[in-house]
């Protein structure tokens, strides 16, 4: 590794940024938060270059001893890697999304922008228990922020009922680490993913880490701050919601649940499919009744998230990897849905989707991209949706049959919810003068949506490049999986006639 | 190298027409794409005549990995062989001369550039689809036509009912995708690859297993097969999941000739052929196909006798000559299923295409109560036509060496297959294809009757109306009425005159008679005669030598009934719609229950938005208002805030110091965590 310090860079920079942020006038400290997520964006891309797929476990490791037991611990694998460089692609985005659409107390804005790019950075390098839970827990108060000085008129209720959730697991959560730390006697993540707790502690951790992570995810039942969280926040926090911190919630799950609780997790796979499976239905068919905008998608992430859990509980290498691959794609997606929304929102300041209608009449661009965002969210092959949606489901059934038929009604559903969306956004006639009026994408909203619609394509045609990273480290996840693997529900029986058959395609 | 312009060009052409339209103009969009589409055709045709000289051998041109996770990769790869080659000739012929039809037929359009890209879009698609070498990639040509079908439907966009049915048909379709995901995931555990080959040459030995699904313990290759064909089923329209084609016929007309006639809609009939040698694992299997394929022939043919809307007759016609192509694969005859899929494509894009012609000349009108004697204003459009007739109706004689039109060889050695079979399945089928195929000739001739014979009925359609008094119908006002009372129609021309189509319009269907005059005569040897055929499948389909040669050597009564049938549907058709007009109208009359009950489809429109919509839309809103807001919000975050004192009042007090409060919370447990840590190291 160089010599710098680039994931204490990761987390400075930003933060840097954004105090200077606080001392300048609003159009300079777009400027200023602009570049800063910039240069972030730069550092993710050397990282992700770097970075040896085949190399150690962990890699740009720093440590310094913060005192009290807590270091300063930080390292990245694949996983931690991926995820850092779709935070960093999406905040200059969010940046630009913001650039017309805040007009009040803009330095202040831009600050808590930075200070929580800096904090989901820390989440994701961080290597020790406390230092992570800091930066976890810490980076949702200026989400909260967000929400509640810049957000809709029902803020309020909005980030009080986030509030309520997260405070709740976080609580457990906390717990459950001061027990860890106490019975593994280390805090560092590394050391503890290699810890085996005895089996019934490991039921009670797993329960506590669920509380929190079930609520970031969000699962059913925990889910319905989302929706209101979603409806009040401004676009840019939308995007980072479901963009970035519902992935902190597989981040943990994988992180934490998996490798360090493997009997806890095992003993939860019918739960885990359960929910996932009653989160997919339900909540696919609450979206397909919804009459606001960002609602309708908000619903949709919560039925993507379970894609999410059905491909890490089914504890295989497609499900895992698969898993990875839905939090990465649903990061774009579901940001470039939000960023959609927030064009048309600029324009008209309604989300009602009965305002719009006919909008492939004046703003042909803007049709185009939404039509590759829906499809790419309703799966389509040769978007992102795809890859990870096929290889969580093709898990999801190695582990259950019923759980993959269940999840996979997810197809029918979300195909109905969207392509109804799109009709009722971009197909019929303009009905309303105001939307008729509208004018097509900006250069700067093409700047915005452009990129992520390449990624996209990207990920859906060669998701080799995001998988390799990750490989190896599903594998190490894996292995500690390997004891409490579900065995599945298929039996094979072979019949008389196939005994001569060679074996070798089994597996 | 031949294969990648053949499958990419068409992509290129795409993109460049629908991201470079607004910028290049509309003739270079049409130019590129058609070109491509042109391209293609040619370098197809010396393919599949190399498979037919049997000089050429199944290749695997790779393209790059697309996924790979674990025991399981796919690639990006472009296959072909004898199976291939057949489709990629039918894919490019039918598509260049489509393109080049819509030169004409677009022409008042605006949005021509779009339409082209979406055309080219979906033929690379379905090459894509025909050139699979893994079960994934297919899937991917499956959704990529799904979606292009979906942008076509709705091309325009501003009629609710096309978007409607846009939408229709990709839902329906994902039912069927539903079925092919999963039969993909079992595959892939059954087997451990999703490579065709792989799977087809380990099938064999996974013939009497059994596997677990859902809890129940079940054939593996039954299992498999249905699940697959479930997708098959979607895709090519079969009961239950037919209701979208007719619907889809909202698309220009172009569309439908080529993606819900030609093309497309035989993508199931491809992939049971693709997949025969698994399929023949599987007699429960074969059967449900047989079943399946019987009725919905049948089905199919009974609505399309009661239909007035040109489009629609063809298109329940389209899927009951699916149904045929289905029960020929399930009986085992493969080679005439493919064969009715190569002569159907010709027949079925000129009739469609035809029927465009006509619409044109009527001013959009697609009502054909409001058609007759169009045989002297549009000789060329009723020259065609009756050639598409002849073939789908299947006149021919085979005797000596024989001569029919296309429809004759293939649906022939269809119904035959079906007879030598001699299951219970194939017998029903023979029957059920006998009646169809006198239905076939009911519809078709009824078709011709009422729009080239009788007097001209002009005067009381709307479109013409407008046409007589100068108003412009735009091009996206082309709309079938589908009222289903055959009240009589005052007769009158009006003092319109039809105007005879474009060469750019005429030249594609001139040709594509060719291909419904000759299709059958030329290729009948290879696809299913007991000699040819073998060497020319080579074992990439199942092909069965025994059911050509007991087709060959069958009861003279066996091979004539079709053609009976045909005759006495050609007579019925005649003594109603030309000797005797006023009959069809007795005939309803007489028998009010049954005429409703054809004219509605069968109810299955209304029995699914009873049994699937609505229930959808009433459980969506019982979650949302009951669920989320009625139980979870009320119980959780709500009934929370209450069991602790803070009421809401209380909590607008403390909205300004929750989050202080929260961060101290944080902070206090840190503290605490902290103290712990460090109590505990000493």
């Amino acid at each position: 590794m160089t010599g710098l310090p680039w994931l204490s860079l990761l987390i400075l920079v930003p933060l840097f940024f954004g105090g200077l942020c606080l001392f300048v006038s609003a159009n300079g400290a777009r400027w200023l938060a602009l570049i800063g997520t910039l240069i972030n964006f730069a550092i993710s891309i050397y990282l992700w270059t770097a970075y040896d797929p085949n190399g150690a476990q962990w890699q740009f490791v720093e440590k310094y001893p913060l005192g009290g037991g807590v270091n300063w611990a930080l390292g990245i694998d694949g996983i931690a890697l991926v995820l850092i460089a779709l935070t960093a692609f999406l905040m200059p985005i969010c940046i630009g999304a913001s650039w017309r659409a805040i007009e009040k107390r803009v330095p202040e804005y831009m600050a808590y922008f930075l200070l929580m790019e800096a904090l989901i950075m820390g989440s994701f390098e961080a290597q020790d228990l406390f230092l992570f839970y800091i930066f976890f827990e810490g980076g949702l108060i200026p989400m909260y922020l967000i929400i509640g000085v810049w957000g809709g008129i029902e803020r309020i209720k909005a980030s009080y009922k986030f509030f309520l959730y997260t405070l709740f697991g976080s609580v457990l959560m906390l717990i459950a680490m001061i027990y860890m730390a106490g019975t593994a006697h280390t805090t560092s993540i590394p050391a503890l993913m290699a810890f085996d707790f005895p089996k019934q502690a490991q039921t009670f951790l797993f329960l506590a880490f669920l509380a929190s992570f079930a609520v970031k995810l969000p699962m059913w039942p925990v889910h319905t701050w989302l929706p209101d969280a979603h409806v009040q926040a401004p676009t840019a926090g939308s995007v980072i919601l479901a963009g970035v911190l519902l992935k902190l919630g597989g981040y943990g799950f994988i992180r934490f649940s998996l490798p360090m609780f493997p009997e806890g997790s095992a003993q939860f796979i019918p739960l885990m499919f359960v929910l996932s499976g009653i989160a997919v239905v339900y909540t696919s068919l609450v979206a397909l009744v919804q009459r606001d905008m960002k609602k309708l998608i908000a619903y949709s992430s919560v039925a993507h998230m379970a894609f999410v859990t059905f491909g890490l509980f089914a504890m295989n290498r497609q499900g895992i990897e698969g898993a990875l691959v839905v939090m990465l794609s649903h990061g774009l997606v579901s940001g470039a849905l939000f960023l959609c929304v927030g064009v048309v929102y600029d324009r008209l300041h309604t989300r009602e989707i009965d305002r719009y209608g006919g909008l492939s009449d004046n703003m042909p661009g803007y049709a185009l991209l939404f039509m590759v965002f829906t499809m790419a969210s309703v799966g389509l092959p040769g978007t992102s949706g795809f890859v990870g949606e096929f290889l969580s489901l093709i898990g999801t059934y190695r582990a259950s049959s019923w759980g993959a038929i269940v999840a996979t009604t997810g197809i029918i559903l979300g195909a109905a919810y969207m392509l109804w969306l799109y009709w009722r956004i971009c197909f019929g006639s303009l009905r309303n003068a105001d939307a008729a009026a509208m004018p097509d994408l900006s250069a700067r909203e093409w700047w915005l949506l452009a990129p992520i619609a390449a990624a996209v394509f990207w990920m859906g045609i060669y998701p080799e490049s995001f998988i390799r990273p990750i490989r190896n480290d599903v594998g190490r996840v894996l292995t500690r999986l390997d004891r409490v693997a579900p065995a599945g529900d298929s039996h094979l029986t072979l019949g008389k006639g196939a005994m001569h058959m060679n074996m070798g395609t089994m597996h | 190298m031949a294969l990648k312009l053949i499958v990419f060009l068409p992509l290129l052409a795409a993109l460049i027409a629908g991201l470079g339209g607004r910028w290049i103009g509309k003739t270079a969009a049409k130019s590129v794409t058609t070109g491509a589409l042109f391209i293609g055709a040619i370098l197809s045709w010396p393919i599949f005549f190399q498979y037919i000289r049997s000089s050429a051998d199944t290749a695997v041109v790779p393209v790059f990995t697309w996924i790979h996770s674990g025991t399981l990769t796919v690639d990006w790869a472009l296959r072909i062989d004898s199976l291939t080659a057949v489709m990629l000739v039918v894919v490019t012929t039918v598509s260049s001369l489509v393109h080049l039809y819509s030169w004409g037929y677009m022409e008042e359009d605006p949005g021509q550039p779009r339409f082209f890209a979406y055309l080219s879009l979906f033929s690379f698609a379905m090459m894509m689809l025909v050139t699979a070498n893994s079960l994934v990639q297919m899937f991917f040509g499956w959704e990529g036509v799904g979606l292009a079908s979906y942008l076509l439907i709705g091309f325009w966009y501003h009629k609710p009912s096309a978007n409607a049915a846009a939408l229709k048909a990709f839902v329906v379709n994902r039912i069927g995708d539903f079925g092919f995901s999963l039969g993909i995931f079992g595959t892939f555990l059954v087997f451990g690859t999703v490579s065709i080959p792989a799977i087809l040459a380990a099938a064999p030995g996974m013939a009497g297993s059994t596997i677990g699904f859902a809890g129940m313990h079940v054939q593996t290759m039954t299992l498999l097969c249905l699940l697959l064909f479930v997708g098959a089923m979607g895709k090519s329209a079969q009961l239950p999941l037919h209701t979208w084609l007719p619907d889809a016929m909202e698309g220009p007309t172009p569309v439908s000739a080529l993606i819900h006639a030609a093309t497309m809609v035989t993508a199931g009939v491809f992939m049971v052929c693709r997949l025969s040698p698994m399929f023949e694992t599987s007699p429960t299997a074969m059967h449900v196909v047989t079943w399946v394929g019987a009725i919905t022939c049948f089905f199919a043919a009974t609505v399309g006798c009661a239909q007035n809307d040109i489009k629609r007759v063809i298109a329940y016609s389209t899927c009951s000559q699916l149904g045929y192509m289905f029960f020929a694969a399930g009986v085992g005859a493969y080679g005439a299923a493919m064969f009715h899929l190569f002569t159907h494509a010709f027949f079925k894009a000129l009739l469609f295409l035809g029927a465009g012609s006509v619409i044109h000349a009527m001013h959009h009108e697609q009502d054909m109560r409001f058609y007759g004697a169009l045989r002297k204003e549009i000789p060329v459009t009723y020259w065609v036509m009756v050639i598409g007739t002849l073939a789908i109706t299947g006149v021919g004689i085979d005797v000596g060496p024989g001569f029919g039109f296309a429809g004759f060889w293939s649906k022939d050695a269809i119904i035959q297959s079906a007879w030598v079979s001699g299951s219970v399945a194939g017998t029903f089928a023979f029957w059920i294809g006998v009646i169809v195929a006198l239905m076939t000739s009911f519809y078709s001739w009824r078709l011709v009757f009422m729009t080239f014979f009788g007097p001209p009925r002009w005067a009381a359609s709307e479109h013409i109306q407008h046409a007589l008094h100068g108003e412009h119908d735009s091009p996206d006002e082309e709309h079938g009425d589908s009222a289903h009372d055959s009240h009589r129609v005052a007769t009158g021309s009006g003092g319109y005159h039809p105007h005879e189509s474009p060469l750019t319009i005429l030249v594609p269907i001139v040709l594509l008679a060719l291909g419904a005059l000759l299709a059958g005569q030329l290729f009948h040897g290879i696809f299913v005669g007991p000699n040819a055929a073998p060497s020319y499948w080579r074992g990439i389909i199942a092909f069965s030598r025994k059911i050509g040669e007991a087709v060959e050597s069958s009861a003279l009564w066996v091979k004539l009934s079709p053609t009976i049938a045909m005759l006495i549907g050609l007579w019925i058709a005649w003594n109603n719609y030309i000797r005797d007009p006023a009959a069809p109208g007795r005939f309803v009359a007489m028998f009010p229950a049954v005429y409703k009950f054809v004219a509605n489809k069968w109810y299955f429109d209304e029995l699914y938005h009873f049994l699937f919509v609505r229930p959808a839309l009433w459980l969506g809103r019982l979650f949302w208002h009951g669920g989320d807001e009625g139980t979870i919000d009320r119980f959780g975050p709500h009934g929370a805030a209450y069991a602790v004192g803070i009421g809401n009042r209380v909590t607008f007090r403390l909205q300004s110091g929750y989050l202080y409060s929260y961060a101290l919370v944080m902070l206090l447990g840190l503290i605490g965590a902290a103290s712990w840590a460090i109590w505990w190291a000493k």
